[in-house]
């Protein structure tokens, strides 16, 4: 490499009026010798690429109101600010903060907190009631861990046609925080409190009730997402991560924990509830469940051939253990590869090698989690609760269901539950 | 002989430190909270309502309330028609059936409280916390008044209100015991 240096310092100062945004790399084909045909255009330096890097403006791969065609207010009465991320477009587990799904109920809703200013007090059935600052959070002993988050309403029907209409409101980022455990064991909590509730700081102050076990199993007081502070959108400046569990759980905008000794029954706690004990106890840890990205719906396929068939699993039951994918709409299935190390309650990929012979098939894939539990279809889920299955049909809890996309003859990809 | 007589009291000194040595805190990062600012922050209410504020409330002083606080402007003058959630129930429902009249505050929840708790923690929407605790009552008097909960006489305090039976008081489904490595619904394949 040393010997390159002096021949890009030459052509640096002989080319100053292109020395803009080159890197090292840009500079290779000169070196190549072979005479260019068209020019190249660069993209122009700025203070603002030196502050914070932006992507190229051929990726116009962007997050979508939720459900589809729904108008994500800016203001206090849209009722709705969820917005989907292009799961279609992805690659790798992790999801880039600003493509992060959002659910929540207002874009107004989104407070803009002075770190220096923020307190997380811990209170209620504990031997001492504590208050943190964020500096105080950031010197105890901190771990990183890759979750998903995913939201109740995540769920696919007939009419969604891409991965994002039908699974965007799932995300999965790389979080850095404190045990939830460290901190309750600094409060020291008292025998006989089963139950923690937990507390945002927005203005309807958002509040949880979540069980202890889970609380000192692996939740996160976490800061950090991606390498970098919290996005407001995500809770700056700090969030409750609940691994697995349904997306209002994990607590934005955090600033309270209360020990109690009973299910407080809160505004979040109900809104979520059901009638049915099945249903409720399949809406509580999130299902082993998977989506193809690619080929997805609304994508094209150029002609026959190969590709690799790539997409996400993931469950609230731990790790991916398994996934399988079938090319013949569910006929036969074959193990697919899990590409790196499966964490637990994380998104993990996978491909599968896959030669399109050009007529018209359908692509599925299903996955099974470290407790052993398998994703079903929808056909099995509507056996198992002995309701008919039609377009109408809405899996109970969450819809963790496979996902069929048809891949017709021309190589265009769609939704096949019918 | 003495020392025999002793060992039992040791043991529970031995006991008693141990398990206060388990429960002392290890980094000692973080402040003790004054007992005033925990007051200030603990707006938690659970179903017995025990941590309800002194107070009280009736149903026509609540519609007062909320003409002067101004709930109409966003929710109706008779909580619905307007931007905001509808605040009285939809047709279809029955003592019967009470989930049909939908996902309405003041008829849905399972407790009162759970209403006076929402109202005081975020309503009025951009002016939460300026409601006094006499205010929270008389409103959640009110809506469960327009819902046919309660009758327009009925006065609401911190006694009065856990006892209210709402209609879905035992029809919502309690969520399972939670424990590490545990499947999601027994006896469920998927
Ligand atoms: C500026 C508009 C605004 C004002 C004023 C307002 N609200 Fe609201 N209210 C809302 C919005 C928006 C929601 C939904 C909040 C959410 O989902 O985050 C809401 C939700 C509620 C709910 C819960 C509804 C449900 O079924 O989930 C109740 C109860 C309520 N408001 C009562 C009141 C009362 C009582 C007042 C007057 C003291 C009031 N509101 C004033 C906008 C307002």
């Amino acid at each position: 490499m040393g010997s390159k240096r002096p021949n890009r310092r030459g052509f640096l100062k002989g080319g100053a009026a292109l020395a803009g945004g080159l890197t090292l790399g840009a500079v290779e084909p000169v070196r190549g010798q072979t005479p260019r045909s068209e020019a190249l255009d660069f993209i122009k330096g700025s203070d603002e690429l030196i502050a914070y890097g932006e992507r190229s403006r051929f990726v116009t791969s962007v997050r979508i109101a939720h459900p589809p065609g729904s108008r994500p207010s800016p203001d206090e009465f849209g009722l709705v600010f969820h917005v989907a991320a292009p799961l279609q477009d992805s690659v790798g587990v992790i999801t880039p903060s600003s493509l992060h799904f959002v659910g929540t109920t207002r874009g107004s809703f989104i407070p803009d907190i002075d770190p220096r200013e923020h307190r997380l007090m811990i209170h209620g059935m504990v031997d001492r009631p504590l208050t943190f600052t964020m500096e105080e959070l950031k010197r105890l002993p901190s771990v990183t861990r890759t979750h998903f988050i995913e939201c109740a309403g995540n769920s696919s029907r007939p009419d969604r046609r891409t991965a994002q209409e039908t699974h965007g409101m799932t995300s999965c980022a790389e979080w850095t925080g404190v045990p939830l455990s460290v901190l309750l064991e600094e409060a020291g909590v008292k025998d006989g409190a089963p139950w923690i509730v937990c507390e945002g700081t927005e203005e309807v102050k958002g509040s949880s009730s979540i069980p202890m076990a889970k609380a000192m199993e692996d939740c996160l007081v976490a800061y950090g997402m991606n390498g970098e502070a919290l996005r407001p959108q995500q809770g700056f400046p700090l969030r409750l991560m609940v691994p697995g569990f349904e997306g209002i759980f994990h607590t934005k905008y955090l600033r309270r924990i209360k020990v109690v000794d009973r299910y407080y029954m809160t505004y979040n706690d109900y809104g979520h509830l059901t009638q049915d004990s099945d249903a409720a106890a399949l809406g509580y840890q999130i299902g082993p469940k998977s989506v193809i990205t690619f080929p997805s719906g609304g994508q094209e396929l150029p002609g026959r051939g190969f590709y690799e068939i790539s997409g996400l699993a993931w469950s609230g039951g731990g790790a991916i253990r398994r996934v399988e994918v079938s090319t013949d709409g569910g006929r036969n299935w074959s193990d697919a590869e899990i590409k790196g190390t499966a964490y637990r309650m994380a998104h993990t990929r996978f491909g599968f090698s896959w030669n399109w012979d050009g007529t018209e098939t359908e692509l599925r894939s299903r996955c099974t989690d470290e407790l052993g539990q398998v994703q079903p279809s929808r056909a099995q889920v509507a056996e198992f609760f002995e309701v008919p299955l039609g377009p109408s049909f809405r899996v109970p809890g969450r819809d963790n269901s496979i996902q069929p996309w048809r891949v017709a003859s021309d190589g265009s990809v769609h939704n096949a539950i019918s | 002989m003495r020392f025999l007589r002793l060992l039992p009291v040791l043991l529970l000194m031995l006991m008693a430190s141990s398990s206060a040595l388990a429960q002392s805190p290890t980094y000692g990062v973080g402040r003790t909270p004054t007992a005033e600012e925990i007051r200030a922050w603990d707006i938690s209410i659970s179903p017995t309502g025990e941590e309800l504020p002194p107070g009280r409330g009736t149903p026509v002083e609540g519609a007062l309330v909320y003409q002067r606080k101004r709930c109409g402007g966003c929710h109706g003058p008779e909580g619905e028609g307007a931007r905001a959630d509808r605040l009285v129930k939809r047709d279809g429902g029955s003592d019967a059936d009470p989930w049909a009249w939908g996902r309405v505050l003041p008829i849905r929840a399972p407790y009162a409280t759970v209403v006076w708790d929402y109202i005081n923690r975020g309503m009025p929407l951009n002016r939460e916390g300026t409601l006094t605790a006499d205010e929270v009552y008389a409103l959640t008097a009110y809506l469960l008044y327009i819902n046919d909960v309660i009758a327009e006489d009925e006065v609401l305090d911190a006694q009065s209100l856990p006892q209210i039976e709402m209609p879905n008081r035992d029809t919502f489904a309690r969520v399972p015991d939670w424990e590490p490595g545990m499947p999601r619904l027994l006896g469920y394949p998927y």
